[in-house]
């Protein structure tokens, strides 16, 4: 057996193997810590009644139930607006221009900056344009268009590459076989692209629901049951942030809407995944 | 343009004894010193040629001639290529196919194209055949039924998928595919049938069967041909046309009757590549 | 043929509408950057024009009730909050994606992956409740008073770590698997292969990672508002408390008027600059790379 001639091969190979084998397990580590102890508080307090009753006492006591309805109806506001938006976009750049577009690669660069800009700018412009411009004020409806804002260049980034993996033959066949571009792209290109958009569907609900920032001050933090759109109503995200900063004695219900929305976001993300591979099983089987 | 007849059955089904029809030798589509240049940069120039109705006419030549691309520019495909520009003049008994406001829908319709790789639609056999139809304006479902066997008894497919006309046209053979492929093109009655190398991607069994099927559609549709494969242009092709490479350009080098231009070719390049020595 | 004909125009009437419906999207999603840079300018316009840009940066402090406005604490609390973060994050994230793969056992890539990615997917504001009732009392039983530069450097590096982590595990993906063969024909030991081979081949993916993950701990509100304190001076030590420009503007958005509103919408240009800077000279070092 030959010995290696180089000792300091040896130094290095063994240091690097522990500071990878390091970084791994205090990653792991870290992760357990937080979410068992976000479990490990949480938990005992989740019930039916703390997912519908109202808060009482400022949120120190009651549950989340008008919470919960503010979320989701600042998050049907936001896909409401930005799913035709983002589809509309991803299939006109993707199917109706070409690469070297003048339009197209303007509006590329635009979405780039977009999905560059801090979540607590889109709050400012949000607060700028739709609560007092608009003149929507702190309101569900101006939340929710200010997520729809935020969660845009996501949507449209993997719904165009929904599209672009649909193989070019189709688009071919279907021109030689005289059919219009609308018939092609309803009948064949948009299901063989729905994978794509229910990926960033499902990516773009799970940064909705994380978001706080942008929320503060356009949704507001009233935590009534909202009556109309035009209510403002409270998140469950900024709801976690008021209890544990603004509300003493908050922490137990703080650990256990933290934990409803952990778990939300871990649904959200799994069906993500699930739909990534899944729709990549489909398209090892059409080819 | 020339009005379209309405797709009807009758116009598909024929009596045995037209299976087998005859090339008449009158010109149907007419092209004149048509060029083809790509982002500026000539892909084949001053293609004349003039193409007889109801035979099949092989298109003959070494790879990168322009034979496929001459193809996409007889149904306007070359539309969706950008930086592509085409000039010259075609027409199709008085149609000018490339004239700019004209309704390229319509045109592909009369003009079926078959590809290299077959393609069928990722949907079941039945909508890939159904759904063409529905979207040219057929919405009588007895109607579209009947076109449908039609289409694949004249492709010789309906005894073999029958009986599943509703599994994924995606799970056939690769010759299956391209009989469908085929048989799509059919359903939309056209009068000009398009192909590009059918059966290069074929094992040879299935490229026999389809072969067959192309001898059979003779008479009935004037069919444009691209092959490589020079004893099938032989077996098959009435008329044929040699296209060569000349300068980075592919040019027409000779064109007319099949058996002329095989046996005893005016040009030498012609000679030398029947012959096998080139190309 | 009339039926035909008539067919044939109401497809492309179709297709006309489809063809406006789709550029109308298109130019609204292609507009809203533009929309809120002209906002934000707006906005902080009354602010530039009565107190100058000049004394953000030059104001003895930041006490918007008396008309000071000086920016620079929060700026250098940004800046430090985001240089700790990413020096830690960096290593750690590329570290991780070596692990995955290139050290793990098969049955412990996959799950440590889908780890990172459950990681990825915790929203600000948990993190930030974890640190605030977790990893701020234990900063403060070591040095009081608790809430510091020091938990937002920490809060932040747990947050942007995933960020790096799944750029880079995407990266060395990419790296060519002849590359690796060729490396271990030549008898190379596992961290010299990955040192002379697969850095250099994944380095302009790593490199965008970094890019991605400064932008995310630069824009980073809630987590860092939460644990850091919000005190506004410009920290002498990592226990010290700091305010984030972002913390800033979330903590006085609610009840902030006149000059003092516009005044925060000038923190936001900076930020915005702040980012395009990042976006730029992301751009411009790639394009430098891309011909070496």
């Amino acid at each position: 057996m030959i010995e290696t001639p180089n000792q300091s091969w040896n130094l290095r190979e063994w240091l690097a193997f522990a500071s990878v084998w390091g970084a791994a397990v205090l990653v792991t580590v870290t992760f357990c810590w937080l979410l068992g102890d976000i479990i490990w508080h949480g938990l005992s307090h989740i019930s039916w009644t703390f997912l519908t009753a109202p808060p009482e006492n400022a949120g120190r006591r009651g549950g989340i139930g008008p919470i919960l309805v503010s979320t989701g109806l600042i998050l049907g506001v936001c896909l409401a607006v930005s799913l035709p938006l983002g589809v509309g976009t991803a299939v006109l750049l993707a199917e109706f221009t070409s690469d070297t577009n003048l339009f197209g690669r303007l509006t590329r660069r635009s979405l780039d900056v977009l999905a560059g800009v801090p979540s607590i700018v889109f709050g400012l412009f949000g607060n700028a344009f739709f609560c007092k411009t608009l003149g929507l004020g702190f309101s569900i409806l101006s939340g929710g268009l200010t997520l729809a804002c935020m969660v845009l260049p996501i949507l449209i980034r993997s719904t165009e590459e929904g599209f672009r993996a649909v193989p070019d033959n189709y688009r071919l066949s279907a021109a030689a076989l005289g059919l219009s571009r609308t018939a092609t792209l309803v009948h064949l290109l948009l299901p063989a692209a729905v994978p794509g958009l229910l990926v960033g569907l499902v990516l773009g609900v799970g940064r909705a629901i994380a978001e706080t920032a942008a929320l503060i001050f356009t949704s507001g933090y009233v935590d009534r049951m909202p009556e109309s759109l035009l209510d403002s109503g409270r998140a469950l995200s900024i709801h976690i942030f008021d209890l544990s900063m603004n509300v003493s004695g908050g922490d137990a219900n703080a650990y256990a809407s933290a934990l409803v929305l952990v778990i939300m976001l871990l649904i959200i993300n799994g069906t993500a995944s699930w739909l990534a591979t899944h729709s990549l099983h489909r398209k090892i089987v059409t080819v | 343009m020339t009005p379209l007849e309405p797709i009807t059955v009758s116009h598909l089904h024929h009596p045995a004894g037209d299976r087998f029809g005859r090339c008449e030798r009158q010109p149907f589509v007419e092209v004149d010193q048509l060029s083809l240049h790509y982002r500026g940069k000539p892909a084949f120039q001053d293609v004349t040629l003039s193409i007889n109705k109801g035979c099949i006419t092989a298109l003959v030549g070494p790879s990168g001639c322009g034979k496929t691309s001459f193809l996409t520019c007889l149904n306007r495909l070359t539309d969706l290529i950008a930086g592509c520009r085409v000039s010259g003049r075609i027409t199709i008994e008085t149609l000018d196919v490339l004239a700019p406001g004209l309704d390229v829908i319509q045109l592909r319709r009369r003009i079926g194209m078959i590809f290299q790789k077959p393609n069928p639609f990722p949907l079941s056999i039945r909508k890939n055949l159904e759904f063409p139809l529905r979207e040219h304006g057929v919405r009588d479902r007895r109607q579209i039924a009947q076109t449908i066997e039609a289409t694949l008894r004249d492709v010789g497919l309906w005894e073999e998928v029958k009986d599943r006309l509703d599994s994924p046209a995606l799970a056939l053979s690769g010759g299956q595919q391209q009989r469908l492929c085929i048989a799509r093109s059919l359903a939309l009655a056209p009068e000009v049938l398009l192909m590009d190398e059918p059966c290069s991607a074929l094992d040879p069994l299935s490229s026999g069967v389809v072969e067959d099927l192309i001898v059979s559609l003779r008479g009935r549709y004037t069919i444009l041909i691209v092959t490589h494969n020079l004893a099938q242009a032989r077996r098959i092709a009435d008329d044929a046309a040699f296209f060569w490479v000349q300068n980075g350009v592919g040019r027409l080098i000779e064109a007319g009757i099949a058996k002329q231009i095989f046996e005893e070719p005016h040009d030498p390049l012609t000679a030398a590549y029947v012959s096998g020595m080139r190309g | 043929m009339t039926s035909s004909n008539s067919n044939t125009s109401s497809r492309w009437a179709t297709d006309h509408l489809l063809s406006w419906f789709l550029w109308g999207t298109a130019m609204m999603a292609g507009t809203i950057a533009l929309l809120i840079m002209v906002f934000l300018v707006l906005e902080a316009l009354p602010a530039l024009q009565h107190i100058g840009l000049v004394r953000f940066f030059t104001d003895s402090s930041w006490h918007p009730a008396e008309g000071l406005y000086n920016l620079a604490p929060m700026l250098w609390g940004t800046l430090f909050a985001m240089a700790g973060s990413v020096l830690i994050a960096t290593p750690l994230g590329i570290l991780s994606a070596i692990f995955c793969h290139y050290y793990a056992p098969p049955a412990l890539a996959g799950p440590y992956r889908r780890l990172i990615e459950l990681l990825a997917g915790i929203p600000s504001v948990v993190y930030g409740f974890w640190g605030l009732v977790v990893l701020v009392p234990l900063i403060g039983e070591v040095h009081p008073p608790g809430p510091s530069l020091l938990a937002g450097i920490l809060i932040l590096t747990i947050m942007i770590l995933p960020t790096i982590a799944l750029m880079a595990d995407a990266s060395l993906a990419h790296v060519p698997q002849h590359y690796l063969r060729g490396a271990a024909a030549l008898g190379l030991p596992r961290w010299a292969m990955i040192r002379r081979v697969v850095f250099p081949a994944a380095k302009s993916g790593l490199f965008t990672g970094v890019i991605l993950e400064t932008g995310r701990a630069i824009g980073e509100t809630m987590a860092i508002l939460m644990v850091c304190g919000n005190v506004v001076q410009t920290p002498s030590s990592l226990f010290d408390p700091v305010r984030t420009l972002t913390a800033n503007i979330a903590l006085e958005m609610a009840y902030a008027l006149g000059d003092h509103r516009a005044a925060l919408f000038v923190s936001g240009l900076v930020l915005m600059a702040m980012i395009v800077a990042l976006i730029v000279s992301a751009e411009w070092i790639s394009r430098g790379r891309i011909y070496d």
